[in-house]
């Protein structure tokens, strides 16, 4: 984790009460140790999943040169 | 395709006059660590730069992350004794270089720090027993660690280079082929029929495959590269269509992490541009250093790892089924079950002697043996 400005690896976010209490029932007996490893594990899923698939920005001459080399060496007819 | 890892392919290599760095330091590195630099700089170690600060380090070690939370488990390190450079600080730049493979590069030193051998071997590899080869290099490393930026200025052509593709070329290489979604195979063996199996079975889920062989240094007894890459060939000429298979190599050395290292090899692949890999039984561990399937079970501890993993558990050939099984699909004794064992094909073929081709195809065993020296000795 990126430290904040005070140096502090972790935060602190509210989430309401009751959805706390339904997350901790919900984990019991799993893998996670705490709320907040749940709550760190499902927001990164979540953020990831918000990734834009790849637009390689490789320059058309670069590409050109690239694909010379994989006729070249039989990668592509 | 995804995302290289972190979000950017790294390109840290520029063509630079030599006669500019004659006047820097230079710092004389072994070959796995001018493989490390080639691959920082050509993206397959993405989002890498350079050799890790101490910072990250001991993220990586505590969390499995890079300091930004991007997913990172093995420490990319560069150690140095102060006595194999003069004088040199923080904020200094030097050349690194390697005779082997011609490898010339700037390292931009920002931090030169210590660090506990005992803690790295431990946290890396789950012990401390130096009869583990990853451990043994740990307790084999110089003093002191320099983190920076590394940038490549040269290297050698190398034998094999003609199946070397950087991710930038793989990347291209799968857009042209039209393939959305790719799995990739490591491999350190010529294939047998369990290993076709688990290729098709992933292959008939996705656009292709990447058959990826890491090459490098090996131990007596284990089969020589070119003989790994020809018998790929033969099975990709014979048994895969063309439009559907790509082998290229992969320089790095193993570092017999198990679990950690399931992580490392799939980043790798995620930077070439597969979506999927696959990660089998006892992935890149040695001896009983791992459960089986550890390295399956570190893959829950990164949703945000962006690419698939695909898991196989052991498979064997059932008489009873008349085909290749796993534990999932096959309801017969175990006594009907025949294992792929690499000894006893390595002990055939040592013996000059075909496999039955329920264990390896023809063609890819007659391949092996058309060389006088198929063995590291």
């Amino acid at each position: 984790m990126t430290e904040g400005k005070d140096g502090k690896k972790y935060t602190t976010i509210s989430i309401p009460t009751p959805l706390a209490e339904k997350i901790k029932k919900r984990i019991e007996g799993t893998g996670f140790t705490s709320l907040s490893s749940y709550v760190t594990y499902v927001l990164r899923e979540v953020i990831s999943g918000m990734e834009e698939e790849s637009e390689e920005a490789f320059s058309k001459e670069d590409e050109e040169k690239v694909k010379e080399r994989l006729r070249a060496l039989g990668y592509l007819d | 395709m995804p995302k290289p890892h972190g979000g950017k392919l790294i390109n840290r290599s520029i063509k630079k006059e030599l006669s500019e760095t004659a006047d820097l330091p230079k710092l004389g590195i072994n070959i796995n660590l001018s493989e490390d630099i080639i691959n920082i700089s050509n993206g397959v170690f993405s989002p890498l730069e350079g050799f890790l600060h101490n910072n990250d380090l001991e993220n990586v070690l505590n969390e499995k992350r890079l300091t930004d939370d991007t997913p990172w488990t093995i420490p990319v390190l560069l150690d140095f004794n102060k006595q194999d450079i003069n004088e040199v600080k923080e904020g200094d730049t030097i050349l690194l270089t390697n005779k082997e493979n011609g490898v010339l590069a700037l390292l931009d030193i920002d931090e030169i720090f210590t660090y506990d051998k005992k803690t790295l071997a431990q946290t890396v590899y789950g012990t401390q027993d130096t009869t583990h080869p990853g451990v043994a290099n740990v307790y084999n490393m110089k003093q002191l660690l320099l983190g920076g930026k590394i940038t490549l200025l040269d290297s050698r052509t190398r034998k094999f280079d003609e199946y070397n593709l950087s991710p930038k070329e793989t990347r291209i290489l799968f857009k042209e082929k039209g393939w959305k979604e790719i799995v990739a195979f490591q491999t350190r063996n010529p294939p047998h029929i369990g290993h076709e199996y688990v290729q098709k079975t992933a292959l008939t889920f996705v656009d292709g495959i990447l058959i990826n062989p890491i090459i490098g240094k090996k131990k007596s007894g284990d089969f020589r590269d070119e003989v790994i890459l020809s018998s790929y060939e033969t099975l990709i000429k014979h048994y895969y269509l063309k439009e559907r298979a790509v082998m290229s190599i992969l320089r790095t050395s193993m570092k017999y992490a198990g679990p950690r290292e399931a992580i490392h090899h799939a980043i790798m692949r995620k930077n070439f541009g597969c979506t999927h890999f696959i990660v089998g039984r006892d992935h890149a561990g040695v001896g009983n250093y791992y459960g089986p399937y550890d390295a399956h079970d570190i893959f829950s501890e990164f949703p945000d790892l962006g690419i698939i993993p695909v898991f196989f558990r052991s498979f064997s050939r059932c008489t009873k089924c008349g085909s290749v099984v796993n534990d999932k699909i096959c309801p017969h004794d175990q006594k009907y079950h025949i294992n792929f064992s690499g000894k006893k094909i390595r002990e055939l073929l040592q013996n000059g002697e075909i496999p039955s081709e329920d264990m390896m195809r023809k063609e890819v065993a007659e391949t092996i043996l058309k060389f006088d020296k198929p063995f590291v000795e």
